[in-house]
């Protein structure tokens, strides 16, 4: 039987609260933490709705624990305030004989302090620090020097899937014996860099954005990072951790259809979580609550809805996506939604699909519209999807969920 | 109205790097996107942000694109309409 | 497990070498855009949609379908067709572009075509539209070509059963500087007999790749 990967801290920072604790308040209040632009300088601030941290740069480093110093771009401040919470809650610090590596996902990088000093860094050389802040890898360098982590450092680009293949390359390093424990997660922060573009491809909703309804009308972008403990069976016997869950599942597709769309039937998606079901050893009856990447956009749904309706059959799970909390974080989705995925688990909750109104005509299912408790849930799944057609979806499960079909089926990945 | 239709042909191969393409290959009534000259939804946007830049006219919902963008023909007629 | 890496391609300074021929040189080609251009026209590949990618793109197409011509992916289920690519400058070229349609207000024409491609793993989805491969892909950003990870990234998707082909390869462009290199990795037994080649194939290994990499 292949070796189990366990979930033994996470940390978590996002427009609906700076921890664990805070993000998991407003979900259980269906409050979400979009708004209007207020921290980041943009001539679509009229225009736009954000799921934006309501923090000053400079608060950012006092969350932090650091001082203000020049060289920070708030990319890497989002990644530490997360990663610190995630290093302090699976006790990182503890056991420095463990094989221990870092894999952070964000694809923006440093875009926010460089376009802010970009005309600077020709005529005012004191703006030169930030050049080296621009490339993805500086939050994660920043991430490992502070933490001490040295055995393995990476940094995943893969889009909106990003944070979602750090965790599963994190598994897979685990499995493969090349790693004991894994701080894998994402960060992102909003940029006029992203918002601009994805403005030009107009799938941005000036309104709160209403995923899987007939009348959505586009995404609200967001920011913020979640990092994820991730540790081997035997490395609990070392670290004396208790699990909060099992990452029992993966899978990544490339769908090969367009740059940015999917597919209207949702064959790279469909694929992801056949494959993370397989792995799992789950069969599809076992999920009891799928948090879908939901953009809100009108294809990413339908797509997204065709793939459940086909791997699911006539027992469709129930699902929602909560991007109208956060807005879409893009490279740090993938690893939220796990940690919201995972609150499931741990409370026995299910996240209402915010702004939902009307069903998809096409579709057979509707989303979950109001907040449900106390309900058996012993596996989800976490779907990312992102452009290039990167389709990943993630399976947890309780430590000791009875589900229909043995562990044993797993299949050794 | 033709001079129009072949200052558009040629913007429309600059804007969408239409490389293999010559104006005359371009028949001005037949239909630009699925068949036609192949054009997918990003070639939409293209075509939304060349009406902006060359013709100061803005189109604010997408859907919209794909009547106004049928042929090369129905792209003039809608500017001689909505050009102040 | 043997792997083998069947066919490769190499696009850098004004010339492209497949299986250790020299399949394209000219000199006096200034800038990168004539350049691909010109060796995709001498290719034949035939996909107006080339035309329209961002200058790394191009660059990683044209290096996938050289070698793709090399082999065979009859028999194989596209799902279990991978590809794995990485490189130092990620999509720095067009973030420029992107930059520039954005930064002021006079002239604010952001465009949606060079906005799709400020992300690097594009260069993946576009050789995988042309070619219907389904399997697992990711691009990796690495500061010099780092053959040891790509060697132990693809072994590992072959050892979980995830592929049964990956294309592999390092696509860097910065400015009017290139370099990329990739190369077709399939289980022994998968050789490309059907192209016809005298081309050899390598164990695939990071010392191979290395050597690949090095080729004058």
């Amino acid at each position: 039987m292949p070796q189990r990967i366990f979930v033994t801290g996470y940390g978590l920072i996002s427009c609906i609260g700076n921890n664990i604790r805070e993000n998991l308040s407003s979900l259980l209040q269906s409050r979400p933490g979009t708004g209007v632009p207020k921290q980041i300088e943009t001539s679509l601030r009229d225009e736009l709705m954000v799921g934006e941290v309501p923090k000053s740069h400079r608060e950012l480093f006092g969350l932090a624990g650091l001082l203000p110093v020049e060289g920070y771009s708030r990319n890497s401040l989002l990644g530490i305030i997360a990663a610190q919470e995630a290093a302090a809650c699976g006790r990182l610090d503890s056991h420095t004989g463990l094989k221990t590596g870092l894999i952070s996902a964000t694809t923006v990088g440093g875009m926010d302090r460089c376009e802010l000093f970009y005309n600077d860094f020709l005529t005012n050389d004191t703006r030169n620090i930030y050049i080296d802040s621009y490339e993805c890898a500086d939050s994660t360098e920043k991430i490992a020097s502070m933490l001490g982590i040295v055995d393995f450092v990476t940094t995943i680009s893969t889009a909106c899937s990003s944070a979602a293949n750090a965790l599963m390359l994190g598994a897979r390093m685990i499995r493969s014996g090349r790693l004991d424990r894994v701080l894998a997660g994402g960060c992102e922060s909003l940029t006029k860099f992203h918002l601009n573009g994805f403005n030009a491809l107009k799938i941005l909703d000036k309104a709160p954005c209403k995923p899987f309804d007939q009348h959505r009308a586009g995404i609200n972008l967001g920011e913020g990072a979640a990092y994820l403990v991730l540790e081997s069976e035997d490395c609990l016997l070392e670290t004396g951790n208790s699990p909060i869950c099992e990452l029992a599942g993966w899978g990544n597709t490339c769908e090969a259809f367009h740059q940015t769309a999917s597919s209207p039937d949702g064959l790279g998606a469909y694929l992801a979580m056949k494959i993370a079901l397989e792995i799992s050893g789950l069969a599809s009856r076992d999920i009891s609550y799928i948090n879908a990447h939901g953009t809100g956009t009108d294809n990413n749904d339908l797509s997204e809805g065709k793939a459940i309706e086909r791997l699911f059959g006539d027992r469709i799970p129930m699902v929602s996506s909560t991007k109208p909390f956060t807005g879409h974080t893009t490279s740090a989705a993938g690893a939220m939604e796990a940690i919201f995925s995972i609150f499931c688990l741990q409370y026995q909750v299910i996240w209402p699909n915010l702004n939902f109104n009307e069903r998809i005509h096409e579709l057979s299912f509707s989303p979950v519209e109001k907040l449900v408790t106390m309900v058996p849930v012993n596996a989800v799944m976490s779907n990312s999807f992102g452009f290039g057609g990167n389709d990943t979806s993630l399976i947890f499960k309780k430590v000791n969920a009875n589900n229909a079909d043995n562990a044993d089926n797993a299949v050794n990945e | 109205m033709e001079e129009l239709i072949e200052k558009l042909k040629k913007e429309v191969i600059a804007q969408l790097n239409l490389e293999e393409i010559t104006p005359e290959d371009i028949n001005p009534d037949a239909s630009l996107f699925g068949e036609g000259l192949g054009l997918d939804s990003i070639d939409a946007l293209e075509l939304i942000v060349l009406l902006e830049k060359n013709y100061g006219i803005k189109i604010e919902d997408p859907k919209d694109g794909k009547k106004i963008f049928h042929s090369i023909r129905t792209m003039a007629e809608y500017i001689t309409e909505h050009q102040k | 497990m043997d792997l083998y890496i069947t066919s490769y391609c190499l696009v850098r300074d004004n010339r492209v070498v497949v299986n250790d021929r020299l399949v394209f040189y000219q000199e006096n080609i200034l800038k990168f855009a004539d350049f691909i251009k010109a060796v995709y026209q001498q290719g034949q590949i035939n996909y107006p949609k080339f035309y329209k990618m961002d200058a790394i793109s191009k660059l990683g197409f044209v290096a996938a379908e050289l070698v793709l011509k090399e082999t065979s992916t009859e028999g194989l289920d596209s799902g279990a067709i991978g590809v794995v690519l990485s490189n130092a400058s990620s999509s720095l070229v067009t973030d420029i572009a992107h930059n520039e349609t954005i930064k002021d207000r006079n002239g604010y024409f952001p465009s949606p075509s060079v906005f799709v491609y400020t992300l690097p793993n594009i260069v993946i989805g576009e050789i995988c539209i042309k070619n219907h491969f389904k399997g697992e892909n990711v691009f990796l950003i690495s500061e010099s070509f780092n053959a040891r990870l790509l060697h132990d990234y693809v072994g590992e998707l072959f050892e979980n059963g995830r592929v049964d082909a990956c294309l592999c390869g390092w696509t860097e462009l910065n400015g009017d500087i290139f370099n990329a290199m990739t190369v077709w990795v399939t289980r022994a037994g998968f050789t490309n007999s059907e192209a016809g080649q005298s081309y050899r194939p390598l164990l695939f290994s990071a010392e191979n790749m290395n050597v690949i990499m090095s080729h004058n």
